[in-house]
């Protein structure tokens, strides 16, 4: 690999990963056209300033952190539900330890922000935003309410399907993720071109959780399952990926 | 078979209360007598600022050190109250700012030594996975003609968006996401 070497397919989308990871530049998703670079990316040789990355993102983790349901003092509204899954690096490894963030919509699909100008109403039970750490086998645990589908400019009539945004930290720098987690079977998914932008259809369903009956807790809640799997640390250069 | 990673997706535009809670941007105390002040603006390709976006950076401490367990150089201290890890949104003006500490030079590729330089990740919505790009010193010209990312990079106009000015002790890096002179960012 020659240091520096410069890529002409990752920005404009096509080529090397096949669809499995999105581009900068999908057209369909408006935002992307004056915000996707145009020149071609440089690829940046492995050393200890990428293999090495922030351990622990933020600062000590609350008690009610990962349960969006008790962090006011009534109930929210909505389908109360449980998120699990495990976080592995590419290697197949847990990550430990991991900081994991997430914030989402309410029932009604509006978020707690100024700028959600949805006219579906607040829930002054809920805030959306949650954050928890891995444990030794990478697993994590969130109790939350399921989100409800909003709509969106982007396009006449457009809705976000239903979904939970996750950001996570992993061994390295290369392996920091922001995604979103979606529910099955939604029928907005043909719609919505952020969902879209990912080409691969298997690599659709790395962003679709599956509804658990394991986890699911009788008379209480639904159990929905999403696993994560990170860039690992030492994984080999793009250009020779897979 | 390794397992397939999870596919990238935009941060959107309500990440506010989530990622930002709690302020990130101070990874020492401006009263610090190392201090050093980075500001910047985010604009996309039609020159606009970029209000919504959100700026991380990771970087060694000043003896060159990485607060992590693959830096394994005893012989460089590590620093307790310094992790290496900064956060901060872009705001109505599309400014962030972060107040750090200046790495010392770590090493690169082929037992060179690379120039001081910061690793810094860009999200927004509109962007479908992170930029990354990296922010290096302007009083560091010799170590950055022999940096191997920098020297690497044979167009200059590309190349020397990754250098941050001087504006009167303050560090200015702004990040251009698209159109004319384009941020160099990296493919890691
Ligand atoms: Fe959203």
């Amino acid at each position: 690999m020659a240091v520096g070497r410069e890529t002409t397919n990752e920005a404009t989308g096509a080529g090397r990963e096949d669809g499995r990871q999105p581009p900068y530049l999908y057209p369909d998703y408006v935002a992307t056209r004056l915000r996707a670079p145009k020149k071609p990316l440089i690829i940046l040789p492995r050393t200890l300033s990428d293999t090495t990355g922030p351990a622990y993102g933020s600062g000590p983790i609350g008690e009610l952190d990962d349960d969006l349901t008790r962090q006011h003092s009534g109930e929210p509204l909505g389908e109360r539900i449980i998120v699990t899954g495990r976080v592995l690096d590419g290697d197949g490894r847990p990550v430990r330890g991991g900081l994991i963030e997430i914030w989402q919509a309410n029932a009604a699909g509006r978020y707690t922000h100024k700028l959600d100008q949805h006219p579906a109403p607040l829930d002054p039970n809920f805030s959306g935003a949650g954050r928890c750490l891995t444990d030794e086998e990478g697993r994590y645990r969130f109790v939350t309410i399921k989100p409800g589908a909003y709509p969106w400019k982007n396009h006449e009539n457009a809705w976000r399907p239903a979904h939970i945004h996750l950001s996570l930290f992993g061994s390295a720098f290369r392996s920091r993720l922001i995604t979103q987690m979606y529910f099955p079977g939604d029928p907005l998914f043909e719609h919505d071109p952020i969902f879209q932008s990912v080409r691969d259809e298997k690599a659709q369903q790395r962003m679709i959780s599956s509804f658990d009956l394991e986890t699911t807790r009788p008379e209480w809640a639904l159990g929905y399952r999403f696993d994560i799997v990170l860039e690992g640390r030492e994984a080999t250069p793009m250009e020779n990926h897979r | 078979m390794s397992p397939e990673p999870t596919p990238s997706q935009t941060v959107g535009p309500f990440f506010h209360n989530a990622l930002l809670d709690e302020d990130r941007s101070e990874l020492v105390s401006p009263d610090h007598p190392e201090a050093i002040r980075i500001e910047g603006t985010v604009y996309d390709g039609a020159g606009e600022v970029v209000p919504d976006a959100m700026v991380e950076i990771w970087q060694a401490n000043s003896s060159g050190r990485y607060d992590h367990p693959a830096d394994d150089r005893e012989d460089l201290p590590l620093d307790e109250d310094f992790s290496g890890f900064g956060r901060s949104g872009t705001d109505v003006d599309g400014k962030f700012s972060f107040v750090t500490l200046k790495p010392g030079p770590v090493p690169g590729p082929d037992g060179r030594m690379q120039a001081p330089h910061l690793m810094v990740s860009v999200f927004a919505r509109g962007l479908l996975k992170r930029l990354v790009t990296r922010i290096y010193f302007p009083d560091e010209e010799e170590a950055n003609a022999s940096d191997p990312v920098l020297s690497s990079i044979e167009d200059r106009e590309l190349r020397r968006t990754l250098v941050a000015g001087d504006e009167g002790g303050v560090l200015r890096f702004d990040i251009r996401l698209q159109g004319e002179g384009q941020t160099a960012f990296f493919a890691l």
